[in-house]
């Protein structure tokens, strides 16, 4: 990443007869798409630039040069896990052998299926259950389809009268957003003082309405709920099934598994916990696992083993599903990287990577509790919440002057790291949320913590210093409400 | 007790491996012993697996994970690899929503760069300038090639984009729940807009089709009930065949609904745009833009809309506005339509912005431009209207729609289709997809990247067949 500001657009670098690719000449006479008539044909020009090739990978390497990734830095984002994205994994889903056609009959296509079904019985174990689906695209696709495994369960036995699921307040905004689509209704639990689930403020909404209930632990404070047990319990006597929301299973991993504490229907985030790009917010792929006597109603289509036909696996579509939630398969290239990493990891790192997550975690709280106000004391997992700066560091909520944690996170882009996730979870006005993940070095995490004790001192010193941050970027602080109040959504509009 | 013990023993100890450092010596970890030693005392507490004290040992898992050990860097190759040669590419006739186009080597090359492959969704826009002018480039030809004002930038595949258009129409009208679906419309396109129709409570009418095409005067009927939120079609539709939808919008906004066009996106360039039919919505899959088929996934779908629905549009949009010193910058922008602010009021579940799928389109897009994108259209319906004519002249194929069509088509086989697919997939070759309900009929595609010799072989290998 480079500070020298580039923000042209394609369009202005087009020039009339340039072209940027090559194609073998025509070989096919007497065919032309003249022969289709008007009804049928495009009758505006398109505005597509005209660039030779040089033009454009120059113009898009000047603007990666302005952009800001885990191998540029640090990405301390809370309920992100931001780890290293291993190189190996970028070679191997690019294997020519893997791109074939998704209708590609079972029996040439056996690499690819073996494959699925390799991922899934790895997710499986991991998980604590019994059968995974990798065709979710998604974290919040895994969501919607999990939801529907749950509401299709409860279909199946004619118990139709199931249509609320309980959410914790503190709960990722996927997951009643999820539900909601799902056609549920969203019942909110409310939250102790310590950040988890309480129990009694839970059992009166239990009853015969219930479908569910989705929770992700450790929650979204990186606390671990330790009354899940109980939690489960109440849920499965009243009728309903356990989600769980695997945004947050990194700290998890090989040491306590979603499926032991009690939950039935869960996701994974390949691309948090298995190391899969973020590709600048997409694709991800969420994968969805059940517990026993559920694998049923996941969707269709379903690699599985013994072929009726023969040896090898072969795809299946069952009445009993859900349905089809996607084109195919899923995110095909993204589940070949997480084997890749699922194999290197192997069970002895799987478990490794959860404890130096929950390790790097603590370390950066315990750290920096002195200058930022850390609400809930205790060892948190993977993430911790502080609720911005404490206030001898113009942290006092009630000036109407304080330093916020915009501003921080503001800052932190000055000093090369990027910032937490910030305003979430809801439970606190200022929330700071902070993960590491296990990729990170002490170095690396004293760096920060010496940076961010730094912006507190500047803070008490000079706020105005933060409330103008970032000032070292290719760009400054935006104006938000520009954007929304004169909407240009395209380079036509500009 | 006694086992209890040695377990919490074996646990207790950070150093799971003596490596060259006394760490944990994984390439992926950086942790030293002193580091960890260092870091626990800091904390406060003396084991890694004391940090985990407060879980109850009941839900503990007390065992390694039944999983095979580490591997290095070559047996994970070897393995990977070994799984690739199992498969076996198939020369490939095959569309259905998946289409064997050319990459310009540059594409894959930009998005492997890595600021932008391992960036998050662009939050700080102040250091995401790279992601946010690429997705604001998508959103510019995807709008331009649809002929409509807007796109977003977060459909997962077409399937899912269509099932969004439809959450749209019904999110947009005034207590209608009612939303019409060609039965033309792809397969895949089909399946995943009933299974969201029937969890998300809408009633979902599958509009019959006429010699192919989408019945339209069953679907004019549907719509002058007066209770339709949005119409759904395909183009071309699942036989290949192109659709006329002369006079469906203005039927459709008569009588308050919604017209949502589902079309492959490279044929945007040459068929009439969803945006000259008149359409509300235009959505699809994108794959066809230099993705590769990769058994389907990743791809990106596309879903972009009139100005006045902005605010019902689900998913990521890029904003241009300015900074502090005045330049020309890109923010997200209208997030208060998004999940995470709307929760349980949300009318999508889309958090993902596909980035890097965007990147891929906007970069195969300046690549080609519009003399590419033609050419690649006219090599294409070339090539697919040769192997249709000499698939024909073979005697054992016929005719079973008279509509034209772009590059995919379906024709009746009078042997047994299943059987010949089988046949020519031992020699090499994907012919086609079984046609849904038609199971004596193939629906076949091609593309630029298919050459005369591929199509010649393979018909001479139809013509030496016994039906």
């Amino acid at each position: 990443m480079n500070k020298t500001y580039y923000s042209k657009l394609i369009f202005e670098l087009s020039r009339p007869g340039r072209v940027g690719y090559s194609l073998p000449k025509n070989e096919f006479e007497g065919y032309s798409l003249v022969q289709l008539g008007a009804t049928q044909s495009r009758q505006t020009k398109t505005l597509l630039p005209e660039c030779d090739e040089l033009t454009v990978v120059r113009h898009y390497t000047n603007m990666s040069n302005n952009n800001f990734g885990v191998d540029t830095g640090f990405y301390p984002l809370g309920s992100c896990t931001m780890k290293y994205n291993p190189k190996l994994n970028e070679e191997l889903c690019q294997l020519p052998g893997f791109n074939i056609h998704p209708m590609t009959p079972a029996k040439y296509a056996q690499g690819s299926l073996k494959l699925y079904d390799e991922v899934q019985k790895t997710l499986a174990e991991i998980a604590g259950l019994s059968r995974f689906t990798l065709n979710p695209y998604a974290g919040a696709h895994g969501e919607l389809t999990g939801l529907m495994v749950i509401r299709q369960y409860h279909m199946s036995r004619g118990d139709v009268a199931r249509t609320k699921i309980i959410v914790p307040d503190s709960a990722h905004g996927t997951n009643p957003a999820s539900a909601a689509v799902c056609g549920l209704q969203i019942v909110e639990v409310k939250s102790l003082a310590d950040g988890t689930v309480d129990v009694e403020a839970l059992k009166p909404l239990l009853g015969p309405d219930i479908a569910g209930m989705m929770m992700t632990n450790p929650n979204t404070l990186g606390l671990f709920e330790t009354k899940i047990p109980e939690i489960a319990r109440l849920v499965h006597e009243c009728g309903g099934l356990m989600y769980y929301d695997g945004a947050n299973l990194n700290p998890m991993l090989g040491v306590c598994r979603p499926g032991d504490m009690g939950f039935d229907v869960m996701h994974i985030n390949l691309h948090k916990t298995f190391s899969t790009p973020h590709g600048g917010g997409g694709p991800g792929s969420g994968p969805v696992g059940v517990r026993k006597g559920l694998e049923e109603f996941l969707p269709n289509p379903k690699p599985l083993s013994n072929s009726p036909e023969g040896e090898g696996l072969y795809l299946r579509c069952e009445e009993s599903s859900l349905g089809y939630i996607s084109f195919f398969l899923g995110n095909f290239g993204i589940i070949i990287r997480a084997y890749a990493y699922l194999l290197s990891l192997g069970k002895e790192n799987i478990p490794m990577a959860g404890k130096l997550s929950v390790l790097n975690a603590n370390y950066i709280k315990e750290s920096l509790r002195s200058h930022y106000e850390l609400p809930i004391d205790t060892v948190c997992k993977h993430e911790f919440v502080f609720d911005g700066l404490r206030e001898e560091y113009g942290g006092d909520h009630h000036s109407p002057e304080h330093v916020t944690t915009l501003d921080v996170a503001k800052r932190l882009l000055d000093y090369g790291f990027h910032a937490p996730t910030i305003y979430f979870p809801l439970l606190f006005h200022e929330a700071l949320m902070i993960e590491p993940t296990e990729t990170e070095s002490k170095e690396t995490l004293d760096d920060f913590i010496a940076v961010m004790k730094k912006i507190a001192e500047e803070a008490k010193a000079d706020p105005q210093l933060l409330k103008t941050a970032p000032h070292d970027t290719p760009v400054r602080r935006m104006d938000d409400v520009k954007a929304v109040k004169e909407p240009k959504f395209t380079f036509k509009a500009l | 007790m006694m086992e209890k013990d040695m377990q919490t023993a074996k646990h207790s100890t950070p150093l799971l491996r003596e490596g060259q450092g006394g760490g944990v010596a994984f390439k992926y970890f950086p942790h030293t012993a002193d580091d960890i030693q260092q870091m626990l005392d800091v904390i406060g507490v003396r084991s890694l697996d004391e940090l985990y004290a407060e879980i109850p040992e009941e839900i503990k898992l007390h065992r390694e994970l039944n999983l095979p050990s580490e591997k290095s860097e070559e047996e994970v190759r070897s393995i990977i690899q070994g799984l690739a040669a199992q498969n076996k590419p198939l020369t490939c006739f095959a569309g259905a929503g998946s289409y064997d186009h050319y990459t310009p080597s540059v594409v894959p090359f930009i998005a492997s760069r890595s600021e932008f492959s391992t960036s998050y969704t662009p939050y700080q826009a102040e250091i995401s300038q790279g992601t946010l002018q690429y997705i604001f480039e998508y959103q510019t030809l995807m709008a331009d090639l649809t002929s409509m004002d807007i796109s977003n930038a977060s459909m997962y595949d077409g399937t899912t984009a269509t099932a969004e258009a439809m959450m749209m129409c019904v999110a947009a009208a005034k207590k209608r729940n009612r939303v019409l679906i060609s039965q033309t419309i792809q397969p895949a396109v089909l399946a995943v807009c009933k299974t969201y129709a029937r969890f998300h409570g809408i009633d979902l009418v599958e509009v019959p089709e006429k010699d192919g095409l989408m019945d339209k005067e069953a679907a004019c009927q549907l719509i002058e009930a007066d209770d339709v939120a949005g119409l759904i079609v395909g183009q071309p539709n699942r036989y290949g065949l192109i659709e006329d939808f002369t006079g469906m919008a203005d039927l459709c906004h008569e009588h308050k609904a919604l017209l949502a066009i589902n079309t492959m996106a490279s044929a945007l360039a040459v068929l009439k745009t969803p945006g000259e039919w008149g359409a509300d919505i235009a959505c699809g899959d994108a794959q066809s833009l230099g993705i590769p088929m990769g058994y389907g996934g990743p791809y990106i779908g596309y879903l972009c809309t009139k100005e006045a629905l902005v605010r019902k549009m689900p998913g990521r949009l890029v904003g241009a506005t300015t900074d502090a010193d005045g330049r020309r910058t890109f923010v997200l922008t209208m997030q208060a339509r998004e999940q995470h602010i709307r929760r349980e009021k949300a009318t999508s579940n889309i958090c993902t912005a596909q980035g890097f799928m965007c990147l891929y389109v906007a970069c195969y897009l300046s690549l080609m431009g519009p003399k590419g994108m033609h050419e690649v259209n006219e090599q294409s319906y070339a090539s697919a209207h040769y192997l249709h004519d000499e698939l024909l002249k073979t005697g054992k194929f016929e005719k079973v729609f008279d509509a034209p069509f772009l590059n995919e088509f379906t024709l009746r086989y009078k042997g047994d289709a299943k059987k010949l697919r089988e046949t020519l997939a031992e020699e090499g070759y994907l012919l086609g997809v079984p046609t849904l309900y038609k199971p004596d009929c193939l629906t076949i595609a091609s593309t630029e990247r298919r050459t005369k010799q591929e199509i010649d072989n393979m018909v001479d290998i139809i013509k030496d067949l016994k039906i």
